[in-house]
């Protein structure tokens, strides 16, 4: 049985604005799946309909063998939600909350201070837990509400943007959790809108653009769609044309950057020392050398025609989550 | 990390304990946050100190009713204008919930998701219990007597809990149709017309039209009459009945009001 299955999910706001358009995809017990894209695609939109948050306009899914719509208190059951805004509350210490969570999925008092404890010292907040939340910093913050999302067990799990805005370290912190969750069984759907995440953590990828995905599979079968690595390479004595010439014999040439010579590899690493041998021959000394592999941003330009990293760095709103 | 064997309470159990659970924490939010607590406590405590002080000489005025002191018949005011406010300020409590997506934490949990307005009324219920004995603690200090003794002021507790609870019922369907506690901050001074046009803060009978027949047929001014007998003369039945009918279509309208401004945000998102 797939832990998520969704067909054909479409999400209509008021003035017919279609945030989710037909989004059919599956996930597989004990996957972590990356719901790749920028902001205003779909995603939220998406994790709100599949957490019973938000009902869909159209299509059905269905979460842990539970239909959204029909059974959402079972799909909330087996859940666990840490949403892209950290819902706490500022006021309340680390410990109530967690309590508290406990407390909304019907856990008996002292089994909720048992897992409360343990969840707080799992996520390195234990000295912290007395303290009100409005004290900790972004990434306590996110542990925080990871922790709050696990203590009933859930099967399956969503992060929404789990790390957006978290400095490196604590986003490293996140990533160790979430792939120490996934080997302990949870299921994990990530919505992110970081290359690096996604293809750190997922083993499986989808990208979605405008309410719709363009693409799915796994990192590597994406990036192998997309092309063979290339070479960059740079000339001490800058005489790019007459490298052009040499490297043509390795593979395609692609349009040069910053001066720097690209060829794409019929044959990947094993023809870089090749490329080497020949530039030297001709006597050209190389000053520096760099075999590139397909990235998700490649990948995420040729199925959208622009760049995620860039979206992000203009700071586009989230309007249709 | 699913847990299959997890132990659960049954669903009525699970249930009652997120009201209590969701009260308490509504109880304890209002205390750690002054903007919340000072209308419920400070400004109608400010305002009994300021009317007792500056306007005591109105219990002379021919049809006042027979008073021990001005400030005897203010305390009933004082408390209807504290329940008042707390409604108002449950509600923006609430709204500030949704605001910063506490409420999507709450939908996400297996509960009935009415639990969710039950356990903020909750909270508001027992800061109208703290209002009432610190209003009957006031009038015992400055020497106010309640007239129908421990049975008074026990019903004192128990009206303004009661009110509590059906004014913060407007305050959360307010919360849950804006999702905004702008806008719920922005019913404040309706608030205080409502309590100025009813007999909270003077005798009915020495109002002066259109006042007088507006708090007449104000509910606010049947409970603070049902409120006010026992503390200056004796229990009346009738008055008692009126109150608690009032408070009661007041609750009712609350409830309904917040229930479909929930099914609505739950169909629509927002």
């Amino acid at each position: 049985m797939a832990a998520i299955q969704v067909e054909g999910l479409e999400r209509t706001f008021a003035g017919d604005i279609r945030a989710v358009r037909g989004v059919s995809l599956e996930v597989a017990e004990g996957e972590i799946y990356g719901f790749l894209g920028p902001n205003g695609a779909g995603k939220t939109t998406t994790v709100r309909m599949l957490t019973t948050l938000l009902l869909p306009t159209g299509g059905r899914a269905t979460v842990a063998g539970h239909d959204v719509e029909r059974e959402a208190p079972a799909v909330r059951r087996a859940i666990g939600v840490a949403l892209q805004e950290s819902a706490l509350d500022p006021l309340m210490t680390g410990r109530e909350l967690i309590r508290l969570q406990a407390t909304l999925h019907g856990l008996p008092r002292a089994e909720g201070q048992r897992r409360a404890d343990a969840l707080l010292e799992r996520v390195d907040l234990s000295d912290a837990a007395d303290r009100r939340v409005g004290t900790y910093s972004g990434g306590m913050q996110r542990r925080l509400d990871l922790a709050a999302a696990l203590v009933h067990g859930p099967k399956v799990l969503f992060l929404d943007e789990p790390t957006t805005g978290l400095d490196p370290v604590s986003r490293k912190a996140i990533w160790e959790e979430v792939t120490k969750l996934n080997s302990e069984g949870t299921t994990v759907f990530l919505t992110t809108q970081y290359l690096e995440e996604a293809d750190r953590l997922a083993n499986r990828v989808s990208i979605i653009d405008s309410g719709e995905i363009v693409v799915e599979g796994t990192p590597e079968q994406l990036k192998g769609d997309i092309g063979k690595p290339h070479l960059e390479v740079a000339l001490a004595d800058g005489t790019p044309d007459q490298a052009e010439r040499v490297c043509e014999a390795f593979g395609k040439p692609l349009p040069s950057k910053d001066g720097k010579v690209l060829i794409e590899l019929e044959r990947g690493a094993a023809q870089v020392a090749e490329v080497v041998r020949a530039l030297d021959d001709a006597g050209l000394l190389v000053e520096s050398l760099e075999l590139v592999e397909p990235s998700l941003d490649d990948v995420f330009v040729a199925k959208t025609g622009y760049h995620l990293e860039a979206e992000e760095a203009e700071g586009k709103q989230d309007a249709g989550g | 990390m699913g847990e299959e064997g997890t132990k659960r309470l049954g669903p009525v159990a699970a249930n009652l304990r997120v009201v209590a659970a969701l009260g308490l924490r509504s109880v304890k939010q209002t205390f750690r946050r002054p903007q919340l607590m000072a209308p419920i406590i400070v400004f109608p405590t400010l305002l009994l100190a300021i009317q007792t002080g500056g306007a005591g000489s109105a219990v002379d005025l021919p049809g006042f009713p027979a008073v021990d002191s001005f400030l005897q018949f203010m305390i009933a005011g004082a408390m209807a204008q504290s329940v008042m406010l707390a409604g108002n300020s449950g509600g923006i409590a609430l709204a500030v919930d949704i605001e910063m997506g506490f409420t999507d934490r709450l939908f996400a949990a297996p509960i009935s998701r009415f639990t969710i307005v039950l356990g903020r009324l909750a909270g508001t219920a027992a800061l109208g219990t703290f209002a009432a004995v610190w209003f009957l603690v006031i009038a015992f200090i400055f020497g106010a007597p309640i007239e129908t003794g421990v049975a008074g002021a026990l019903w004192a507790i128990v009206l303004v809990t009661l009110t509590a609870t059906a004014v913060g019922g407007i305050g959360a369907a307010i919360a849950l149709r804006s999702g905004s506690a702008s806008v719920v901050q922005g019913l404040f001074p309706l608030v205080l017309v409502l309590l100025f046009l009813s007999s909270a803060f003077f005798p009915q009978e020495l109002m002066v039209e259109p006042a007088k027949t507006i708090a007449k047929y104000n509910p606010l001014s049947l409970i603070v009459d049902g409120l006010r007998d026992p503390i200056i003369s004796e229990f009346s039945a009738s008055e008692a009945a009126a109150a608690l009918l009032s408070v009661a279509g007041i609750g009712l309208l609350g409830l309904v009001l917040s229930a479909a401004a929930l099914r609505r945000r739950l169909r629509t998102g927002g």
